[in-house]
């Protein structure tokens, strides 16, 4: 680990001076930055602590909620109104990690986590992303976690949160302060596809800093689940994750919301399959129909192309579910 | 083998019983109300659970620095430039060692060539330019502190000019494979004409099985603390093999066995894989050129690095066997890796020697050379992975013939060792099947595939014959020495890595003196102690049990002398005696009896010490001497996303006498356990292109979690071998054996797939 | 720096870039916690920080002075082992032991979280009031801590017990 200082700050304003010092990055619970820190992946100068700022979830007076971006990960797990308001995003963070570490990451780390492809982490191989301009080994190599949507000949790697496909299903909005002015982005917009800058992971400028996640209120609370397919099962990475939610009319989807993870290089919304089976009758067939559509130009690589099918069988099963349940859980 | 070799084989084999240990059975296995065979709980269990058990990296030494190491990042090749400097003048940074400035060593004596060498390969470390492997350490860094060895090693930059290297299992099997020796002998045997028996067998099956790399990930990582003063080597190691660490060390740096004194008295899980490595090497090494005391922990991705696991295999079973199921042809072949700088080869077809009568065999293990760290021994080498590929062809063949594939076993079961001609010393594994099937409830079992289905689930059972060897290595010996407060002390040279040893071995050392267990204390872990004793093989039970034998012979035989004429046991022969009460008596006539106490007080001594050495372990040639399990699985099969999850376990055991079934079971469900890992997640990814190991790590690496893990059932018969000591076969790796079979067996009977590539991962089943 | 370890107030010079992990077992000899991956990856560091548990190798120290930190040696009172402790022996809920106060750092945790109505992936409902426990539950919410030598039956056991309340399906070793 490289030689840095440390600042732990009580108002939003010190951060924000703080972290306009070249080389300075913000600090959740670390336990995606130490990590990186280690590997010599991530060489701060400056660590500047946000632990002890925005550490409350308030809500307004639609029923949505504001999730300060200090907030810890089990926080908002437990938190009742997120239980009875957005099951999906608990249950979303609760497929995430370890206890451990949900008990130290924060909201807005987790958002800001880096991807865990072997090639990005070995700092002997060829990585795009760390290194810009030399190379992906993962595309001609390991690339079972890799993305299968929205990839580019320059890198594969996958966005690995899990809270945020929950975030991109529930029309989460980011809040950004930074030394310019304070903004919102979606978080569907937040994270980029790689391009040809993997480099660059989010639209996240440099000094900005998280603030909070908002939460519009929504009528899914009733139907709606997070299903997450991994190689053991628990604490490991999703191969494919389903957020899933769904509000009916009678027999019809009056709305529906998708996104999925491990697929691509940030939360996946399925615009194509929502906009497909709006207003349609909620059956299988069209179901299917619309996770063939969501993942037609879906590719897969040496090792990966096994999720193309799953993704689809997962989207389709847990909108079956979701729309049997008749007494929906919640 | 040599000429004189085989018919010394013969004459071992021929000679009467009565010449061979275990000719005469262990006095120790009639005693039925003793401390052998309770559940005791572990002795060391209070220190461990309280954070008080000090392992390797734990030691404080005065003055102590920490290393740290830079790995290469090419298969092949040589060290064109190494700059160094930025790290030399980095903050804290006492020594940056490479091959330019390491002091010089000897190679390091591979293992199997010496009776205690202990080192995974055979190289000369950090003496030239040279790298074997993509991960090969080519510069250690020592600091004031570990955070400042880490960050100095990273700012080191290394020029290699490269060569082609063999890092493609595939590529290296098309370029040809040259046949494998395992322990020195051929991996080769044939009895009758297997493949023309083959050829007109009206049933059978043909397939091939891949098993991937494994590596071993003990959670204690790999570590040692290590100080000279002169010419002495003082060495806390994380070992399960102090005195061939020692004295392979002693030849590394030309100094006498002597003067290496290595100790382990807690090892955080070895597998296999707490032997010698450059790890220790280098940090003694590294040590004796800044003349300071040095503390080398590996890294998790270091273990990879440096640490060697389980080749890959890739095997032919082919089966014939007339319309009964009886067996007419065995062949079992194929190809493993190993390194140019190792001996260790994969022996994955030891287990189709014994298990079942064939008229015909063909085995042989072939092997090409990868230029990969040094494949080494991991839980049940050859047979973890040999199983998963008879077991599921003699599954695949139950299926053809529409035979019930316990009955297809049973069928098969043979009246002597079918390619060794030799008497088994003792064999249950019908009953184990018995007892097994009726505790499992396998007549549930559909036979048809697909027949059952719990919501998503797709539900399936299957099963596996698991075996393991008794082995008994030469070497061992123990010290026992009684004290006139009628106390006891054992030492031997053996390795506590959580097996139960130091427990186990108490209990039957109390019982073999008559002593209750607090009044004996077991020594362990310490070179200075008796016994060249590898905590491998599952043959660490016997050989100290052995060597315990012959001491306590020895003791008895002092003791008898010192009690001498006024002593009620005065004319008894030494064989006539035993333990008993706190003391010894005629075995015939409890009441003839003194106690150790009177004996050594008469005698006017404080203490009586003897020490011996165990007998030549000759019983292996003059009995076939097996344990064997029949495990039972229940997969569930997720339909719609392919997920297996394991609901149901059992192991039925057949292991000889158990001496402590609370530390058994936990041996079996553990061997158990790390086979679920090996059949549903375990792969070590080496990239093809460049040699390198992709997943160095715990989060990539995949192995069980609580929640993948079921309540596993273990039963044993508990049947003593007559010719073992205790009557006990070791029961450290039997557990993993058959486990990759019953899961993959219980996946087809789920879904109707055969999956014959480990791991069965979700994609496999989509 | 300083520190509350154990219900001690300790201080100690150290580089930032010293993880909690670190402090406890080289600066303050409190090897008891242990060492596995330093990557998050295994559990075996595993401390309470105010009650709850986390991989304190991927903690800088630094964040967490004068936090309450409770390691394994803090477990015992004068020299007894606690409940949890002594049915990790009982139910030979370890072999290496090299895991083990990691997961009984785990379980402590673990407890608390249930008391306190933190949901798990496995729970069925996360909006419901009351959590069943259950053997799902403790496996999912103990997955966390990694045990190569497999001891998973009797840490599970002996948690059990020491909970209370938790039915396990039969696991019987031999009579
Ligand atoms: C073994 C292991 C397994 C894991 N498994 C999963 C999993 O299955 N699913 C999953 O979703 N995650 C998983 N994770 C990742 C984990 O969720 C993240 O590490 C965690 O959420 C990061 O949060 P943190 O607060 O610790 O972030 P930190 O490590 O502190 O920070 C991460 C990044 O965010 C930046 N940052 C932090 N806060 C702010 C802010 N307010 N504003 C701007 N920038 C900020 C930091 O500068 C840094 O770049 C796993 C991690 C490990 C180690
Ligand atoms: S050492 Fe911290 S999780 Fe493994
Ligand atoms: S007891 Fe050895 S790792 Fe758990």
């Amino acid at each position: 680990m490289t030689p840095f200082l440390y600042e732990k700050v009580s108002e939003r304003g010190d951060a924000l001076s703080l972290g306009t010092h070249p080389g300075a990055a913000y600090l959740g619970g670390g336990t995606n930055l130490v990590d990186l820190m280690r590997e010599a992946i991530a060489r701060p100068t400056l660590l500047v602590d946000v632990t002890g700022l925005s550490c409350k979830i308030e809500e307004d007076e639609k029923g949505g909620l504001r999730i300060g971006a200090g907030v810890k990960n089990t926080a908002v797990a437990t938190d009742r109104r997120v239980r009875a308001r957005f099951p999906l995003l608990a249950q979303a963070i609760l497929a995430g990690a370890s206890a451990q570490i949900r008990n130290m990451a924060t909201v807005g780390g987790n958002v800001l986590q880096r991807t865990r492809c072997a090639y990005f982490y070995d700092d002997e191989a060829h990585c795009n992303k760390r290194s810009p301009g030399s190379g992906c080994d993962a595309i001609g190599g390991f690339n079972r976690n890799h993305a299968i949507l929205g990839a580019s000949p320059a890198c594969a790697a996958t966005h690995p949160s899990d809270m945020c496909v929950a975030l991109a299903a529930l029309d989460a909005t980011v809040s950004i302060d930074g030394p310019r002015g304070s903004r919102d982005l979606p978080l569907t917009d937040f994270h980029r596809l790689p391009g040809d800058a993997p480099e660059i992971d989010t639209e996240l400028r440099s000094g900005e800093l998280i603030t909070s996640i908002v939460l519009p209120s929504n009528g899914f609370s009733k139907r709606s689940s997070y299903r997450k397919v991994r190689d053991r099962s628990s604490y490991a990475f999703a191969l494919v994750s389903v957020a899933a939610a769904l509000e009916l009319d009678g027999g019809r989807i009056k709305n529906v919301r998708l996104a999925l993870g491990g697929v691509a290089h940030k939360p996946w919304r399925a615009h194509v399959a929502e906009a497909a089976l709006a207003g349609r009758p909620a059956t299988e067939a069209f179901f299917a129909e619309a996770a063939e559509a969501e993942l037609r130009d879906a590719k897969g690589l040496r090792d990966n192309t096994f999720k193309i099918k799953l993704a689809k069988r997962v989207i389709v099963d847990s909108l079956v579910k979701l729309s049997n349940a008749k007494d929906a859980p919640r | 083998m040599s000429i004189v070799q085989a018919a010394l084989k013969k004459a071992i084999a021929l000679a009467p019983d009565s010449w061979i240990p275990g000719g005469s059975p262990d006095p120790l296995i009639r005693e039925r109300h003793g401390h052998v065979g309770q559940p005791v709980s572990r002795i060391d269990g209070p220190l461990k659970v309280a954070g008080k058990a000090r392992f390797a990296a734990e030691f404080p030494i005065e003055g102590l620095t920490y290393a740290a190491l830079h790995y290469s990042s090419v298969a092949k090749g040589r060290i064109v430039e190494i700059r160094t400097s930025e790290a030399e003048q980095a903050p804290g940074v006492v020594l940056v060692m490479t091959h330019r400035n390491a002091p010089s060593l000897a190679k390091a004596p591979a293992f199997g060539t010496n009776p205690k060498a202990a080192g995974g390969d055979d190289l000369a470390i950090m003496q030239d330019d040279r790298i074997h492997w993509n991960g090969q350490a080519v510069a250690l860094v020592l600091a004031e502190t570990q955070e400042q060895a880490d960050h100095a090693q990273s700012l080191i930059r290394v020029d290699y000019e490269v060569d082609a290297a063999s890092t493609s299992f595939e590529q290296a099997i098309a370029d040809g494979t040259e046949p494998g020796q395992f322990m020195g002998e051929p991996l080769k045997l044939r009895i009758g004409d297997a493949d023309a028996l083959f050829a007109t067998a009206p049933a059978k099956v043909d397939a091939t099985y891949r098993t991937p790399g494994h590596n071993h990930n003990p959670i204690e990582l790999h570590a040692a603390t290590l100080a000279w003063s002169g010419d002495e080597l003082r060495v806390h190691d994380a070992s399960q093999a102090v005195t061939h660490a020692a004295w392979t060390l002693s030849q590394i740096f030309g100094i006498k066995e002597e003067q290496v004194h290595v100790t382990s008295p807690f090892v955080g899980g070895g597998f296999g894989s707490k032997t010698l490595w450059h790890h220790q090497i280098l940090g003694a090494a590294a040590a004796r050129l800044a003349k300071r005391p040095v503390r080398i922990v590996l890294s998790r991705e270091g273990v990879f690095r440096t640490v060697g696991g389980r080749a890959p295999t890739e095997q032919r079973v082919a089966l014939g066997a007339r319309r009964d199921g009886t067996f007419d042809a065995i062949i079992h072949t194929g190809v493993t890796a190993m390194t140019p700088h190792n001996a260790m080869t994969e022996p994955f077809i030891i287990a189709t020697r014994s298990l079942y009568a064939a008229k015909s065999f063909r085995l042989e293990v072939d092997t090409v050379k990868l230029n990969t760290v040094a494949n080494t021994f991991m839980r049940a080498p050859g047979e973890a992975v040999g199983t998963f590929a008879l077991e599921s062809a003699i599954d695949e063949l139950a299926a053809e013939i529409g035979m019930d594939p316990i009955e297809l076993r049973i069928r098969n079961e043979p009246e002597r060792d079918p390619t060794q001609g030799l008497p088994f010393s003792q064999r249950g594994i019908v009953a184990a099947w018995r007892a097994g099937a009726e505790r499992f409830e396998w007549y549930k079992r559909q036979q048809r595939p697909r027949s059952v289905r719990d919501g998503d689930w797709l539900v399936g059972l299957g099963c596996a014959t698991a075996t393991y060897p008794y082995y008994r290595m030469p070497g061992g010996a123990a010290r026992i020495t009684v004290t006139r407060d009628g106390r006891a002390i054992v030492a031997v040279a053996a390795h506590e890595m959580g097996m139960g040893t130091a427990t186990a071995q108490t209990q039957v050392i109390a019982d073999r003196l008559g002593l209750s267990m607090d009044q004996v204390k077991f020594h362990y872990g310490d070179t200075s102690l008796p016994g060249i004793v590898l905590a491998g093989g599952s043959q660490q039970t016997a050989s100290v049990g052995a060597g315990v034998v012959a001491a306590h012979r020895a003791l008895v035989a002092e003791m008898l002398k010192l009690a001498g004429n006024d002593s009620p046991l005065a004319g008894l022969h030494p064989s006539e005696v035993g333990g008993f009460d706190g003391g010894l008596c005629a075995l015939d006539d409890h009441d003839r009896r003194e106690s150790y106490a009177s004996i050594l007080a008469r005698a006017q001594r404080t203490e009586i010490s003897v020490e011996a050495e165990a007998s030549m372990p000759l019983e292996m040639q003059h009995w076939s001497m097996h344990s064997h399990a029949a495990m039972f699985c229940e997969a569930r099969v997720n339909e719609v996303t392919g997920e297996v999850r394991i609901s149901r376990f059992l192991g039925s055991f057949d292991c000889g006498r158990i001496l402590n079934p609370k530390t058994a079971a936990s041996q079996f469900r553990g061997g158990i356990i790390m086979g679920l890992g090996l059949a549903l997640m375990e792969e070590t990814q080496l990239d093809e292109r460049t040699g390198r190991i992709m997943n160095p790590s715990l989060a990539e690496y995949h192995v069980p979690v609580h929640l993948d893990v079921p309540a596993i059932d273990v039963i044993w018969t508990d049947e003593a071998d007559p010719r073992t000591p205790m009557g006990a076969r070791g029961v450290g790796e039997i557990g993993i054996t058959g486990v990759g079979a019953a899961v993959a067996n219980a996946v087809f009977n789920a879904t109707g797939k055969r999956v014959r590539d480990l791991p069965i991962t979700l994609d496999k089943l989509l | 720096m300083q520190f509350v370890i154990n219900g001690r107030s300790l201080d100690a010079d150290v580089d930032l870039r010293t993880s909690l992990l670190d402090l406890l077992r080289d600066h303050f000899g409190l090897s008891g916690t242990k060492k596995g991956c330093n990557q998050g990856a295994c559990g075996a560091c595993t401390v309470l920080v105010d009650g709850n548990r986390i991989n304190s190798c991927l903690a800088l120290a630094v964040q967490y002075q004068g936090r309450k930190i409770t390691t394994v040696e803090g477990l015992t009172s004068n020299g007894a082992l606690h409940p949890l402790q002594e049915a990790f022996v009982a139910h030979d809920g370890f072999q290496c032991g090299y895991c083990t106060p990691g997961q009984i750092c785990s379980a402590i945790g673990m407890a608390n979280e249930l008391r306190t109505g933190v949901p798990s992936y496995v729970t069925a409902d996360v909006a419901a009031e009351a959590i069943t426990v259950d053997f799902d539950e403790i496996r999912e919410r103990m997955s966390g801590n990694i045990c190569r030598c497999g001891a998973y039956n009797g840490i599970i056991e002996a948690i059990s017990e020491t909970l209370g309340t938790i039915p396990l399906p039969e696991a019987k070793d031999a009579p």
